[in-house]
């Protein structure tokens, strides 16, 4: 049985199959519009999540399946008290395929260990959220048209940013990738990434702390959250927290072609002044989103017959 | 001090000084009923004093590849018919269940109480394992 718990769970190969029958999927709608019939997809969301759920559902929705699910912990089994193995054995007697978003870390593993239909991983803690790194990698492959020989410019929290380390990883499998890792020195990228993702594959990378000066060498510009919680020291935070702030007047000396990206939600990291800009990808970022998790419950429902 | 030499079974030398104990009860070995010799505390040229394990059992099935991930200096001697037919250090365990716990308390494990704690060999230069769940490093390793 095929999951998705890691994003390292797929090769090169079938990410680039997953994108290819996300553009199809984009050019030709009508074509998938009942690859799903008949079928259904349980959203386990313990914790609460707005763009991630709602994305796997309208993506089983437009492939012609139905949704079953639920959307807080306290709605659910498990405060009865019931384990996640139980869960997943029980919710395979219901659903086709099930997603589920947990606030512990490994949870999802647990539940594909456990469950007889493929289980996708929508976000289990700070860990894993395979999907995100999937949309990204769409988003980038559909506005630049490549995923090889970029520069990709990280901004703000990679310190905690799980999104950020995912992508790196993903992006660490193809050729031609420099990194510039722009965070305050609070929140610089953990030694273990750097270990074993970016000297493992020498990557190149340059790490700093100013985003005026490395944004005109950026081909993708991937925005992320300064949170005031990670800051030991409030001064600190006021210190810093405008640095890291996108605003028209910063995208001056960008490239014409950037692409600004974000996994949303943002607080105010990316100004609202930036949206009408042609560079601004971070909403289309959504809807790249659920094309590929179209793509991905295809694959594993496939895969599962 | 003499303790017999074995027929049929195994010696587990060269263990770190005061490791036996923890390699005995790792290794199950108190739910074996044959005659078993831990030896604390021998006194060894190269590092002063080390502990030995020998194990009198002509079928023992026991699982010895946890030793790599305990101490990777032992050495196991295999005896048949009273002969050391085998010597090894054991290799690093791919995989080591229920050794060792995890201790970050976001991960699953800390919460489902009945999961197995299971740990994957990631880098064998740095000798790193990871929890399976959460990937976190293993504190000891």
């Amino acid at each position: 049985m095929r999951h998705l718990i890691g994003i390292e769970d797929l090769s090169v190969s079938e990410i680039e199959s997953l994108i290819a029958t996300a553009e199809d999927i984009i050019a030709n709608p009508q074509k998938y519009s009942a690859c799903a019939a008949g079928k259904k997809l349980a959203t386990l969301f313990y914790e609460p999540s707005t763009r991630t759920r709602l994305s796997f559902e309208a993506a089983m929705m437009e492939l012609g399946g139905g949704v079953l699910g639920f959307s807080e912990a306290q709605s659910s089994s498990a405060a009865k008290g019931e384990s996640i193995a139980d869960t997943a054995k029980v919710i395979s007697c219901f659903a086709d395929i099930m997603v589920m978003r947990h606030f512990k870390e490994g949870a999802p593993m647990v539940a594909a260990m456990n469950a007889t239909v493929p289980v996708i991983n929508a976000g289990d803690g700070g860990h894993n959220h395979p999907t995100q790194t999937l949309t990204d990698l769409l988003t980038i492959k559909r506005e630049k048209g490549r995923l090889d020989n970029l520069t990709v410019g990280f901004c703000g929290d990679l310190k905690f940013g799980r999104t950020v380390h995912s992508l790196i990883t993903a992006l660490s499998r193809y050729t031609g990738i420099k990194l510039v890792l722009i965070s305050p020195k609070e929140l610089t990228i953990p030694d273990y990434i750097k270990n074993e993702v970016l000297d493992k594959k020498g990557l190149p990378y340059v790490e700093t702390t100013s985003l005026e000066d490395s944004i005109g060498e950026l081909d993708i510009l991937y925005m992320t959250r300064v949170q005031r919680e990670r800051f030991f020291n409030e001064q600190d935070y006021i210190r810093l927290k405008d640095s890291y702030i996108l605003t028209p007047e910063k995208l001056d000396t960008a490239k014409s072609d950037l692409c600004i990206m974000h996994p949303l939600p943002r607080v105010n990291e990316i100004s609202v002044g930036v949206d009408k800009d042609s560079r601004a990808c971070y909403f289309k970022q959504v809807l790249y989103g659920k094309y590929i998790r179209m793509a991905l419950i295809k694959m594993l429902l496939e895969a599962a017959q | 001090m003499n303790v017999d030499e074995i027929k049929n079974g195994f010696v587990i030398d060269h263990i770190k000084a005061g490791k036996g104990m923890e390699i005995y009860r790792l290794l199950g070995l108190e739910q074996l009923d044959c005659p078993i010799a831990i030896i604390k505390n021998a006194p060894s040229r190269r590092v002063g004093k080390k502990d030995i394990i020998k194990v009198d059992a002509t079928n023992a099935e026991i699982d010895l590849s946890v030793l790599g991930y305990i101490d990777p200096d032992v050495t196991v001697n295999v005896i048949k018919d009273g002969v050391n037919v085998k010597k090894y250090h054991p290799e690093l365990p791919l995989e080591i269940a229920d050794i060792i716990k995890c201790k970050n308390p976001r991960c699953i494990t800390s919460t489902e109480q009945e999961l197995p704690h299971v740990f994957k060999l990631t880098d064998p230069e740095t000798r790193t394992y990871r929890c399976i769940y959460c990937e976190s490093k293993a504190k000891n390793s």
